[in-house]
Parts: structure tokens; C-alpha cells; sequence
């Protein structure tokens, strides 16, 4: 009835369980996410692909798939590891479940998994490239996987972005306050419902758009957008360096680690990532400290930051950069997700931040 | 803010339904927080059967009655700089608020930390609640308040049927109802109308059948806000909390759903101004398949909200204080609320509070799980057949059993294994259903499930009719599809790990595959499938947790090695229930402690949340799990080394839980700590100890068995009546009762042997004399008794529901001898290492007294914290280290009654009658109280008085009492009667008491017993607050059709006194005599330190 399958480590772990939707293998880097909710936002968030996400939750798919919590238009993920998946869900707004929509855009799942023990590996080892495979034996899965590229040597940013520019309104019936240009990078939609929201009228580029195609846009403010892996993308810090001063930017996630990187800051690899919905970040002005969202692999070096930018907020549990800002030029950024989906609300007033610096 | 140095901690009093064990965990927390705050704690609490009033928890302890007069006074005494009221539940709060309003507060310029009184008010107040939550924008039921039927209707038009009435001032939601047409209206309108005291109904829009959703919240000073975690009620709206089937986190909400009632519940706790805890609960809009029928009577109509992306909700409650749900969220997440709360309280940020769990992360922030915790209630009707098993709006459980696995299913099965309910596993089903299986909200509800579903009606179909959610439906339905597969096919490897997945014990296992639960388990060992066990760490395997709590699943890999150097396991006790009480997870903490003290690691095993034991940093190791003999031994192999060393069990700390682990454990091959299994089994077999008794020339009542009514009528004839009957296979005085004649006694016999043919039912002279107990500590060689103990009532009446005196006042020096000498040679004789308790009953002669010893249980009582306490022998320790091999000489301590102290303690009993109704209230063989307080002081009269003030048996100085006398217990009556007449009282009696009353010169005023026969009767002169208490003994006739009955129930539901015992009238009376009550008000020690001043 239900076909093996198992999940190997690049550092020679195996994990027995069982496949579920498509029953081809994949490959990636694995990470694991500890939110307890939102599966559906997380496996269509572009900041995942080329990865193999890890649930540490254990049952996931209860409340089935519904047609409003997409964050892109199909699954990013390479592949997806669980406890156990819900084969009956129940909510109000389920059209689909986890296994019938994995099926429909062809990414393998594997289920039955004791998750929590490739967590403790990722965590002690480091996050890893990985395989769910069903036929090949561990070492046939090892060898193919050597082969195979390596996720840190990937663009994968140009794989998700946008291949041609779309408008974005603001609600019918309200004229736009601004016009605000965001940088795919890598965007989740939430991003655009809530500017869209507060009256923004929005238009999407490529991330291969330059500096100065942006700024023929007219737009009043541009957001860098979060997106998947290695922030090291001098196309992207070029397009960035030419914005600066030009017109007040805010970035999130991968758009803040390029923010970090025009001004001169380093980036690394954290060891095991910050993925979930209870990251407490201090701001460092009040003081005042909030639960976030995260999802991000790589950080800013505080120590190397140059040029006018300080770090505004950092991680309570490691003292990672979660914010900067400029001392004199309108920009800031943000390592966390104040656009939630999934994870908690409470920054989300960083796009009335935002939205004041565009006000001027 | 002045910095705060010295701080007085509100205890929650005795244990009743509503406020369990939950406070003594939160209380000790607070305690030990503010310690590491280096703030003085002040603690006062009634019930010390807690840790929190150990020294060494607190820094100064009170036990003493909860009210404003003597808090006031110690509020005087050690000018605190502050109160922190949010620890001790409901007892406290209310507390805080009244010393308020006496204006102690202001007097004595005391803050009310962590929580504003105004906040206090906030909250609890209906009307205030409802418009700050308006004031910020969040829903609650639509309401109106009605003085009429007029506008009972008109609010009705507004809001919309169906509706919940609640009539104003009235206790525990009586004449109140759900109307779903306008019909019941009209009806449930009128009655609320006329028992309303004020004329005044709340008229509420119903939400019955609505999920039922809590979050615990979190806020500092400087409005950080973090949520610990959400709770879904599997049992939807209509179901109390306490008596709903909860898991954690939620499983039903899409996290769109879960954001919008976080983001809500931060809103609320800012606009409250809560620093500290909080535990919001709300009411979602349920499942459209189940919308369709709940509310009773309502329409879908609410689904048109849907179309706006998230389904409606309304705030239906919040507590502004640490609750029993964040005591569960604690233990479900590995978050200490009530630590943080304390330190939030005075003045720490959340930011600034080390996370202990991880050790590297910060209180600000919100654990994620990687299991999932579902608790289940423990009700009392096993103990209280005639009750009323449905279950509401008023909660019944008396405590409560948590599990922890990766699957739902595994943690329901292992939270029913919990609940110790014999076989009653969820295969379990009543055999007098037949075709009628219990859906509707009961304490049977689940196995009434279960029972449809095996009989293929389908998920969505009981869904609807009882509102839960399909989800948790289907998750019903995997299990019986697994017993299914367990009944039809062949076990093999994959089909038992399949079913151990699903949290299948290896007897419900061996039922379905027709094996021995030996056979299972040897299947698994040649298989390899065991159980590993995973930590609670708060992060889900984010970080490396430095804390060992830990869980059973069956997965690849096991996160407890063995813990390395000497250790032992203290069994716990599992739920609180009636007649195993906090006392003995007072003992196994203590017994942990000792066990560290001698340089033993110590493991405890309980499946209580609401524990001291289950926190997580009371012992080296804490594993949750069900204390059955399946999961002891896994764990036990599991500390085992190579197979060839297993650790030691304690058994005797753990109540009969842990008692009934013994031959299990000693069979398996598994060491037990102290006394042997060969001398539990010894004391604990009935025949085997009479023999014991019988050599050693001890006296006990004089009995038989019997199987059959000619048999036992024989045995009575025998030895007379009035005569003690109990079956002999349960333990802990269950189904016993005292038989005056032989009608009587065919009586219960036709009913004995219809229930069990197999075993015989033993039958004793019932000795009415006066009750003694003792509590000793034996290591084989010396008999250490730190105190004797004598009961008001005489026996007959259940020990854990007699009021006990320490030390024993009114025995003579012979008396106390032959006590003393008995538990000696018992002690010896059954070779006890450790504790043991035995109860005596002393029958007075012309020629002297006889002492017969009633039984011995070969472990700690409920007694043993009262006891260490009032004689300052740490009894739990010594035993701990007894059994460790240090002798009681090595300990400092030699044969014989320890030093009387000068003091007198009295033990009073508690009871929680309002709340379950139906249940008869009397006292007699079988235990009812729920919990226990303390009365200390340097006389009898004033302990007596502080005893029965803490324990709500106090009457009024001048007042009004109803007396209804047994003909037999008259003429013992009329020295009661006189005292009350000659203190002023009003008496009223029923015809013969009346008739006695005016015979001895009394006036009376005749009361009808009749109910049917006009007004006003005995019922109406209770309930309309005529009469202060009600004294009324039992005739012999019982159950629910009898006036006593009747009587009885009014006084409990009125929470008025009601003796049914002429010893407990004595003793309230002859407190009363004592006129102005004066009493000390002073710490513990000075008790036990210094003589009176």
C-alpha cells in the first residue's frame, strides 16, 4: 500500500519512511521549520527552493489547502519531510490536502519520519544537501547526490523571480497613496496584499531590473524583497547600490542581507538557519522585544558594516543582525518577515515605517 | 517603581473542584523565583498538604485560614512591600479584591503586584469586561440584561435565538438555561426571573457548539508580549475547560486563524494591563458540517462572516492570574508560567528571564512543540455512582492526566491509560448500552464514541451530533480502524509497530490479537520494538536542551540514555482524585529531595500536569507517563544498564497507584526500594493479616467473608450488628458501608453478588468508638512515630473525611501505650522499611479501654505532610533515606513516640458537594472530601476554630440552624441543643426532633418535612437563607428519593454548613462557646519553636 522511502544525509544519516504524493526522489539542502501552522505559506514561499524542508511539527496538513494562502503561484520546495501527514483534513476552507497538492505540482513527500531526530542531526551537524529517494539504496543515493550540485553554488533567486513586470493595485475604488517598485527576488504575496492594503499601488520587476529601469518606474519607494540562499549576487548589489539615496528602500530578508553587502558588510552561512514563528528580536531603540517570523539561511555581519549603517535589531537567542538602518539615507531593512504568513503580526507595522519614509 | 524587597504570596487554600494542585505547583514556583530575586516571601496558605508551605520553599509560611481578618493581620505583622494575588487561583484573587475594599491595602501601603486590583475588577466583573473589550474592538456575545419578560423578548429580537440565561447572583449557574425556542424562553425566563435575588437575567447569544480555543499570554512591565502556547477543546462551547478534552497546540486552526486570536489575545492582555500571566479564551466558529447544527436551533448564518477570510470568534473569558490551563500550558511546553509571572512581577522583563530549558535562550519568546499534549479530566463517579454524569458549564473533575506524543492518537491513549481507571481502556464499553451509546456531554462520552464508530456510524454523523470537530473524528475513526486490522489480521512486526504508533498498550494489544500483554511484550523485545524517549524542551530540537523531561514514542531515536551513577525512581500518583490527593505528590517530591540529599539521582514517574513532581526541575529526571505497569517497565529497562542493572523503584511515596505497581514489578524482577513485596502483600491481604494480628495477639473487630446472603447473615448473627461491609477486591474503603439489621444487609449483598460472584465480601463488627491513626517510620529494627492522631468524628466515618487532632488530646497514658506498643511489633513484624500508617479504633469499658487496630497501609498516608509539619520530623526524608539503608539510629532518631509538641493541629476535610450534584453528602465509610486545611494554634479551642473558619464549617455567631435528628442519635443531640439555644440560636426542627426540642424546655419553631405539603418547608427555610447551617443525622434510609437526601443537596447547593455527624456538631459547637475566637496569627515555626506567649 504504501511504498518505502528514505531520506539521506549528505553526511551518511538515513531516515526510513514512507513516500507520499509524487514518488520520485529530490534533492536539496535540508533545513527544518518550526512553526506549528502554516505548511500551505511556508511550501509556496519562494525562500525555500532548492531546499528540503523538514517539519518539526508533527502532524501537518490538518486543515487541508485553501485558495487563499498561497505565497507564489506553486510549490517551492524541492521536497517535504513530516511525521505524518493528514490524509483527511478539516476546515471550513480546505479544497485540497497536503498530498494531492504536493501531487499536483510533482514534489515528492516523505512521511513517517522520526523528524526530530534530523533535526537534532541539522542542528549539530549544520544544515546538509540531502535526497528522498524510494529505489536507490543509501550508498547509490550518496553517490548521486556528490554529483549533483551544490545549493550554495545556486542562483536560485533568478529562478523564482518574476519573468516580466506586473502591476499590483491598490483596493478598486481608493487611489494609490504611493507607487512602490519591489525587487522579486524571491517575493511572497503577503508582502503585496499588505502595501496593496494600506493603499499602495504596486508594480513587480524582475530581479535582473536595473537601477535605472527602476527608477524610470517613478516610484515614490522600493522594496528589496526576501528570497532564496546565498545573498552573493553582484547583479543584485549593483541594481542596489545604483537605488541608494535615490529613493527610500526598505528590504526584508535576503533584500536586507543586500542592503548589508552594498555597504560593504559580509555575509555568512548560519549553521542551521533561523525557519519559524517564534524568533525574539530586540529592537534596539526601545528596547522593546517581538516574536517573528524567519526563514533565512545566511546573515549580516555586524562587525564589518560600513558607510553609515548600523544594526537596529538584533536576535535575542544568538545576537544575529535582524534589522539595519541608515544614519542619514532613507533606507532600512529587515532580516525577519513582518509580512507573517505564516508566524505572528506583530511588526507588521514595519510597512507604516516604511510607508513614512516614502511620505518623507 | 521602589524596588520591592519582601512580598506576601496567596495560596489557594484546600483542594475542590476548580483549584487543584495546579496553585501548589504555581505557588512553589513563584516562591523559589522570587528567592532567586533575593525578595522575601511571605506565603499563607490553609492546606498543608503543599509544598509551597514547606520552609524552604517560602521564606516565612503561615498556614492559616484564608480571610481578610487574619491576612490583615499578617499583613500588619510583616509589612510587605507587596501581594501578589495572581498565584492562588480564584481563592486568592477574590482574596485581594477584599482586602482592597476593607482598604488593608491602602492601610498598610501594599501593592498589588503583577496584577491592578482595577485589572482584577476588569475581568471578573460581567458589564466592566464587556465594555473594555468593546473599547478595543473585540467581540464578545451579544447580551442584554432583562428584568421581565417583556424585555427578556425584546432581547431576543435583537440578538437572536438560541440564547443562554443567566439569572444574576446566583451560585453555579442555577435557574439559568439554553433556549432555543421562544417557548423555553418564556419558561427558563421565568425561573431565572424568580430566583434572580435582584429580578435580573442576562439574556446571551448561545455559542454552544463553537470550537472553544485558549491561549496563555504573557506581558512585562514594558509591554512585551509573548503567547506560551494555544489550547483547542476538543469538546466544543457548553463544556467547561476543566472538564473539556484538550489538546495542545491547536489542530483544527489554519495559522491565519491562529494569528488572528494570538494577535487578539495580546490586544486583550494590553488593555488589561496584566504583567504577569493571562489565559484568554475564546469561542471560533465551528466547522460548517457542524455548523449546520450548533448551535441547537441556530442557523449557518454566522458562514456569511466567512467570506471575509477568517470565520467570526468572540472573546468568551479571561483570567487575569495563573490558571489551571497555564499550568497544563507549563507542563505541555516546558515554559514555567508561573516562575516568569513572579519575576515579571517584580519588575523583570521577559527579556531579562533566562529561558532554564534551553539555559541559552531568554523568556521572550514562544516555544514550539514538536508532539502534541492532550489532557483529559478525572471524574469522580466511580466513587459517586448516584451523581450526575453529564457534564456543562459547572466543572466536576476533580484533576486531571496529561500525554505527550507525535501523534494525536498515541497521546488519547495514553492519557486514557493514565487516568487509572482499571481496564478501561478505550476498548472498554458498558455493557448495559446495547444500542444507545453515550454521545451527549457526559464523562463517558469518548468510550460512547469509540462504541458508535465500531458500529460504523460515520465521523461526520457524530460530528454533528456533538459538535466536535471532524477532525478529531477521523483520528477516533484511524483507532478503531486499527483495532480493526488488530482483530483480522496476523500480527506482524509492521502491524505491531503500526499499532504502537497509534499508542496501543500492549494489553488493549493482546485483546484485539488474542495474546497474553507477556506475549505482546515479548513479541516487541524479539522485534525491537520499544519506546524511546524524546524531550520537552520548549524548542523543538532547535536548541540543545539542558533540562530531562521526557516522553515515550515509538521512533528511531532514544534522547535518554541512561542516567549514569546510584539513582532510584519515586512513582508518583498520578491524577488527584478522591481519596489520593496532592499529599502524596507532596511525598514523592519530597521523596526525590531526600533521594538528591544522599547523593541518588532521582527519577520521577507521574502523568499529572498540576503537580510540584511533574516540574521539571524537581528531580534529575522527569519522565510524564502513565503509571501502568507497561510503562514502568520500559522506562525501568530503559534506565537499566546492559540489561543487568535495573534502578530501584520507590513505591511508597505514590498512594495505591504506586502500591499496585508492586506485584507487576516484583514479578518482572524489578527491585523496590524499602519494604519488601512479600510485606506490602502482607499487610494488604486481608487474611494474611488477620492471621499476623492473630499470633501476635493484637486485637481487631471481630468478621468473616462471605459469598452468598446466608452467609453473611450467619457472620452478623454472629458477630452483631451494626456491621462493616466491603467487598474485598477494592482497596481504599470503595462501596463500604456500615449495615445496622439484616434487611439491610440482604440489601447490599443482592446488590454485592450481582456485581462480582468470584470474590467474597467481608464482613466486620462496626466498632463506634473513637478513631486513632498513626504514622510511623520503620527500618526494620526501630518504629519511629512522630505523632498520634485522634479523630472527631468516631468510626464509621472515612479517615479522609474525619477531623484530626494532633497530638491526641483526650487519650489516657494506657491508651496511648498500647498504640504506641502495637505499632511497634507491627512495624517489626511486617519487617516495613519506611513509612507505614495504621488506624485504630479505642472501645471505652468499665474496665478499660481496648485498642483494635482497623488496618495497616504499608505506605505514606494522606497524613504524612499534616504530620511532618505539626511535629517538624521530616518524616519523608527520614523514610526516603530509611530505605536507602541508613537506619533511623544513623538518622538521630530512636524507637517510640516522638516529643509531643505544644501545640494542637487539627485536620479538617473540604468538600466540593456544590458542584456535583446528586451526590449525597453525608459522611460515613466512604471518602468524599476533596482536600484539606490545617488549624494550628497552642489550644484546642482556637485550632478548632481556625480549622473550621479555614475549612467553611464555621457558624455564625448568632443565627438560625435546622435540626433533623436520627431517633437514634437524639438523646446524644440534646446537650448540642442546648448550647446553641443558650448561645441565642433560632432553632428549627423537623416533627420528631421538634417534638424532642419542646419536650426538653427548648423553644422551636416546626419545620415541615413534606415537600409536597405547602409552604414554607425544610427546603424553601434553607435555600431562602432562613437557617445558617443545617444539622441532620442519617436514619439508615439513603439515596435519592429520601428527605435526608433532599435536605442535604439544598445545603450543599445554599454552601451552607450541614453536619451529619454529632461529633462534627460538637466540635462547631463547642467552637462557637469559645465565643470571640481568639486565635494566634503567626509563622509555622514560631508554632514549633516557641512556647505560647
Amino acid at each position: 500500500m504504501t511504498k518505502k522511502a528514505i531520506l539521506v544525509l549528505e553526511d551518511g544519516s538515513v531516515y526510513e519512511g514512507y513516500s507520499f504524493s509524487a514518488p520520485i526522489s529530490a534533492y536539496g539542502e535540508v533545513v527544518f521549520n518550526t512553526s506549528m501552522t502554516g505548511y500551505q505559506e511556508m511550501l509556496t514561499d519562494p525562500s525555500y527552493a532548492g531546499q528540503v524542508v523538514v517539519s518539526t511539527y508533527p502532524m501537518i496538513g490538518n486543515y487541508g489547502i485553501n485558495s487563499e494562502d498561497f505565497e507564489s503561484n506553486r510549490i517551492q520546495v524541492a521536497g517535504f519531510v513530516v511525521r505524518e501527514e493528514c490524509h483527511i483534513p478539516s476546515h471550513w476552507q480546505s479544497i485540497s490536502n497536503l498530498h494531492d497538492y504536493l501531487l499536483s505540482n510533482g514534489i515528492p513527500g516523505i512521511a513517517g519520519v522520526d523528524t526530530r531526530a534530523i533535526t537534532r542531526r541539522l542542528r549539530s551537524v549544520g544544515v546538509m544537501m540531502g535526497m528522498i529517494t524510494l529505489e536507490e539504496s543509501p550508498g547509490e543515493a550518496l553517490e548521486r547526490l556528490s554529483r549533483l550540485p551544490r545549493y550554495d553554488s545556486m542562483d536560485f533567486v533568478n529562478q523564482v523571480s518574476t519573468e516580466t513586470i506586473y502591476r499590483w493595485d491598490a483596493p478598486t475604488g481608493e487611489d494609490a497613496l504611493y507607487h512602490i517598485v519591489v525587487v522579486d527576488c524571491g517575493l511572497k504575496l503577503s508582502i503585496l496584499r499588505i502595501l496593496s492594503r494600506m493603499g499602495c499601488a504596486l508594480t513587480v520587476v524582475p530581479c535582473t531590473t536595473s537601477a535605472e529601469d527602476i527608477l524610470n518606474l517613478k516610484p515614490d519607494g522600493i522594496l528589496l524583497s526576501p528570497g532564496p540562499g546565498d545573498p552573493a549576487l553582484p547583479y543584485l548589489e549593483e541594481t542596489v547600490r545604483g537605488l541608494l539615496g535615490r529613493k527610500p528602500i526598505m528590504g526584508i530578508c535576503l533584500g536586507h542581507q543586500l542592503l548589508g553587502r552594498v555597504f560593504g558588510g559580509k555575509t555568512y552561512k548560519l549553521k542551521f538557519g533561523h525557519r519559524g514563528a517564534n524568533h525574539p528580536v530586540r529592537d534596539l531603540d526601545s528596547g522593546r522585544v517581538h516574536i517573528t517570523a524567519q526563514n533565512h539561511g545566511y546573515a549580516v555581519d555586524a562587525d564589518s558594516l560600513k558607510g553609515g549603517l548600523e544594526v537596529s535589531h538584533i536576535n535575542l537567542n544568538d545576537g544575529t543582525v535582524e534589522g539595519l538602518r541608515h544614519r542619514e539615507l532613507p533606507l532600512f531593512s529587515i532580516q525577519y518577515h513582518s509580512e507573517a504568513s505564516p508566524g505572528p503580526k506583530d511588526t507588521v507595522n514595519s510597512f507604516e515605517r516604511f510607508l513614512e519614509m516614502v511620505r518623507g | 517603581m521602589s524596588k520591592i524587597s519582601k512580598v506576601l504570596v496567596i495560596g489557594s487554600g484546600p483542594i475542590v473542584i476548580g483549584q487543584a494542585a495546579e496553585f501548589d505547583y504555581a505557588g512553589t514556583q513563584a516562591c523559589k523565583a522570587l528567592r532567586e530575586e533575593g525578595v522575601t516571601s511571605v506565603l499563607v496558605n490553609s492546606n498543608p498538604a503543599t509544598i509551597m508551605t514547606d520552609e524552604g520553599i517560602a521564606d516565612i509560611v503561615y498556614i492559616e485560614p484564608l480571610t481578610v481578618d487574619v491576612v490583615g493581620r499578617i499583613i500588619e505583622r510583616e509589612r510587605p512591600d507587596g501581594l501578589l494575588p495572581t498565584l492562588g487561583g480564584q481563592t486568592a484573587l477574590n482574596l485581594a479584591v477584599d482586602l482592597a475594599n476593607a482598604g488593608v491595602l491602602d492601610k498598610y501601603n501594599v501593592r498589588s503586584l503583577g496584577t491592578p486590583i482595577q485589572t482584577i475588577r476588569n475581568a471578573e466583573d460581567r458589564e466592566l469586561f464587556k465594555k473594555l473589550m468593546a473599547d478595543i474592538g473585540e467581540p464578545t456575545p451579544e447580551s442584554a440584561i432583562a428584568t421581565n419578560m417583556k424585555e427578556a423578548r425584546r432581547a431576543v429580537e435583537a440578538i437572536g435565538l438560541p440564547v443562554v440565561i443567566r439569572p444574576a447572583y446566583t451560585l453555579g449557574g442555577t435557574g439559568g438555561g439554553h433556549a432555543t425556542t421562544m417557548e423555553e424562553l418564556e419558561y427558563i425566563v421565568s425561573i431565572g426571573l424568580a430566583v434572580s435575588p435582584v429580578h435580573q437575567v442576562l439574556v446571551e447569544k448561545s455559542v454552544v457548539g463553537w470550537k472553544e480555543i485558549e491561549y496563555e499570554v504573557m506581558r512585562d512591565a514594558a509591554d512585551n508580549c509573548i503567547t506560551v502556547c494555544n489550547m483547542e477543546n476538543i469538546d466544543p462551547m457548553g463544556v467547561h475547560t476543566g472538564d473539556s478534552i484538550v489538546i495542545a497546540p491547536s489542530q483544527t486552526l489554519s495559522d491565519k486563524e491562529h494569528q488572528m486570536l494570538r494577535s487578539a489575545s495580546i490586544r486583550i492582555i494590553k488593555a488589561l494591563g496584566v504583567e504577569g500571566g493571562c489565559n484568554i479564551q475564546f469561542a471560533l466558529a465551528p466547522h460548517p458540517m457542524v455548523a449546520e447544527r450548533w448551535p441547537p436551533g441556530g442557523s449557518s448564518e454566522v458562514y456569511e462572516h466567512l467570506q471575509n477570510g477568517c470565520p467570526p470568534y468572540y472573546v468568551i473569558e479571561v483570567n487575569p492570574r495563573v490558571s489551571r490551563s497555564s499550568a497544563l500550558a507549563s507542563k505541555a511546553t516546558g515554559y514555567p508560567i508561573a516562575r516568569v509571572a513572579a519575576k515579571i512581577a517584580v519588575g523583570r522583563r521577559l527579556d531579562e528571564i533566562e529561558n532554564q530549558v534551553t539555559g541559552k535562550t531568554m523568556a521572550a519568546f514562544e516555544p514550539a512543540l514538536d508532539y502534541c499534549v492532550v489532557k483529559i479530566p478525572r471524574w469522580p463517579f466511580d466513587k459517586f455512582a448516584s451523581g450526575d454524569r453529564t457534564i456543562g458549564t459547572q466543572m466536576k473533575a476533580t484533576g486531571e492526566v496529561m500525554a505527550i506524543d507525535r501523534s494525536f492518537e498515541a497521546a488519547l491513549q495514553k492519557a486514557v491509560r493514565s487516568l487509572e481507571m482499571g481496564a478501561k481502556s478505550l476498548l472498554w464499553e458498558d455493557p448495559s448500552w446495547r444500542d444507545r451509546f453515550p454521545v451527549e456531554p457526559s464523562d463517558l462520552r469518548l468510550w460512547g464514541i469509540m462504541a458508535s464508530l465500531r458500529r460504523g456510524v460515520s465521523p461526520e454523523e457524530l460530528s454533528q451530533q456533538t459538535g466536535i470537530d471532524p477532525w478529531f473524528m477521523y483520528k477516533f475513526q484511524n483507532i478503531v480502524e486499527m483495532e480493526r486490522r488488530l482483530l483480522s489480521e496476523p500480527l506482524t512486526p509492521q502491524l505491531l509497530w503500526d499499532a504502537k504508533r497509534l499508542g496501543f498498550s500492549d494489553e488493549q494489544i493482546g485483546t484485539l490479537a488474542d495474546r497474553l500483554p507477556e506475549q505482546v511484550r515479548a513479541l516487541r523485545h524479539n522485534w525491537h520494538i520499544l519506546p524511546v524517549y524524546k524531550m520537552v524542551d520548549t524548542c523543538a530540537a532547535e536548541f540543545a536542551a539542558e533540562t530531562a523531561y521526557f516522553y515515550s514514542t515509538y521512533e528511531r531515536e532514544n534522547e535518554a540514555e541512561p542516567l549514569e551513577g546510584n539513582k532510584a525512581v519515586v512513582i508518583g500518583s498520578g491524577p488527584i482524585r478522591i481519596g489520593q490527593g496532592i499529599e502524596f505528590d507532596y511525598c514523592s517530591v519530597h521523596s526525590a529531595w531526600a533521594l538528591q540529599e544522599a547523593g541518588f539521582k532521582s527519577i520521577i514517574v507521574n502523568s499529572n500536569p498540576e503537580t510540584v513532581s511533574t516540574d521539571f526541575d524537581t528531580s534529575d529526571r522527569l519522565y510524564f507517563e502513565a503509571l501502568d505497569e507497561e510503562s514502568m517497565r520500559d522506562i525501568l529497562e530503559n534506565e537499566g544498564i546492559e540489561g543487568n542493572f535495573t534502578p530501584s523503584s520507590i513505591v511508597q511515596f505514590g498512594g495505591q497507584t504506586a502500591i499496585n505497581l508492586v506485584e507487576p514489578l516484583a514479578r518482572s524482577g524489578m527491585p523496590i526500594l524499602g519494604s519488601s513485596a512479600e510485606a506490602i502483600d502482607q499487610a494488604e491481604d486481608r487474611r494474611r493479616f488477620e492471621d499476623l494480628m492473630n499470633r501476635q495477639g493484637i486485637p481487631q473487630p471481630p468478621g468473616g467473608a462471605a459469598t452468598s446472603v446466608e452467609g453473611a447473615l450467619n457472620v452478623a448473627k454472629l458477630i452483631g450488628y451494626p456491621v462493616l461491609v466491603r467487598p474485598s477486591y477494592v482497596l481504599g474503603g470503595r462501596a463500604m458501608e456500615i449495615v445496622h439489621n439484616a434487611s439491610e444487609l440482604i440489601h447490599y449483598m443482592t446488590l454485592a453478588i450481582e456485581l462480582d460472584t468470584r470474590h467474597p465480601v467481608l464482613i466486620d463488627k462496626y466498632l463506634e468508638g473513637k478513631e486513632v491513626e498513626v504514622d510511623a517510620i520503620c527500618d526494620g529494627e526501630r518504629v519511629l512515630i512522630p505523632g498520634i492522631m485522634e479523630h472527631i468524628e468516631r468510626a464509621g466515618v472515612h479517615s479522609g473525611d474525619s477531623m484530626a487532632v494532633y497530638p491526641g488530646v483526650n487519650l489516657t497514658e494506657q491508651e496511648v501505650e498500647a498504640i504506641v506498643d502495637y505499632t511497634i511489633q507491627i512495624g517489626l513484624t511486617l519487617q516495613v522499611k519506611g513509612l507505614m500508617n495504621i488506624q485504630y479504633v479505642i472501645m471505652a469499658s468499665d474496665e478499660g479501654s481496648t485498642v483494635y487496630v482497623l488496618e495497616v497501609n504499608p505506605r505514606a498516608s494522606r497524613t504524612v505532610p499534616f504530620l511532618s509539619k505539626v511535629t517538624g520530623v521530616p518524616m519523608v526524608r527520614v523514610a526516603t533515606k530509611v530505605m536507602l539503608g541508613q537506619s533511623l539510629k544513623e538518622q538521630g532518631y530512636e524507637t517510640g513516640l516522638w516529643k509531643r509538641q505544644k501545640l494542637v493541629a487539627i485536620k479538617a476535610p473540604v468538600f466540593s458537594m456544590s458542584k456535583l450534584s446528586g451526590v449525597d453528602t453525608y459522611l460515613g465509610p466512604e471518602m468524599k472530601s476533596t482536600g484539606e486545611v490545617m488549624g494550628i494554634d497552642y489550644t484546642f479551642g482556637a485550632a478548632l476554630a481556625k480549622a473550621l473558619l479555614a475549612a467553611d464549617l464555621m457558624l455564625p455567631l448568632e443565627g438560625a440552624i435546622l435540626l433533623s435528628i436520627a431517633d437514634k442519635d437524639k438523646p446524644e443531640a440534646v446537650p448540642i441543643i442546648r448550647y446553641l439555644a443558650s448561645l441565642g440560636y433560632k432553632l428549627y426542627a423537623t416533627e420528631g426532633t421538634a417534638a424532642m426540642i419542646k419536650a426538653v424546655g427548648i423553644p422551636v419553631t416546626l419545620i415541615s418535612k413534606k415537600l409536597s405539603e405547602g409552604h414554607p418547608n425544610i427546603l424553601d427555610i434553607i435555600r431562602d437563607g432562613t437557617v445558617d447551617g443545617v444539622v441532620n443525622t442519617l436514619t439508615g434510609e439513603r439515596g435519592p428519593l429520601s428527605d435526608g437526601f433532599e435536605i442535604r443537596r439544598a445545603a450543599a447547593e445554599k454552601r451552607i454548613p450541614c453536619f451529619t455527624s454529632l461529633d462534627t456538631t460538637r466540635a462547631a459547637v463547642e467552637a462557637l462557646i469559645n465565643g470571640d475566637q481568639t486565635f494566634s496569627v503567626q509563622p509555622l515555626r514560631e508554632y514549633l519553636m516557641k512556647n505560647p506567649r
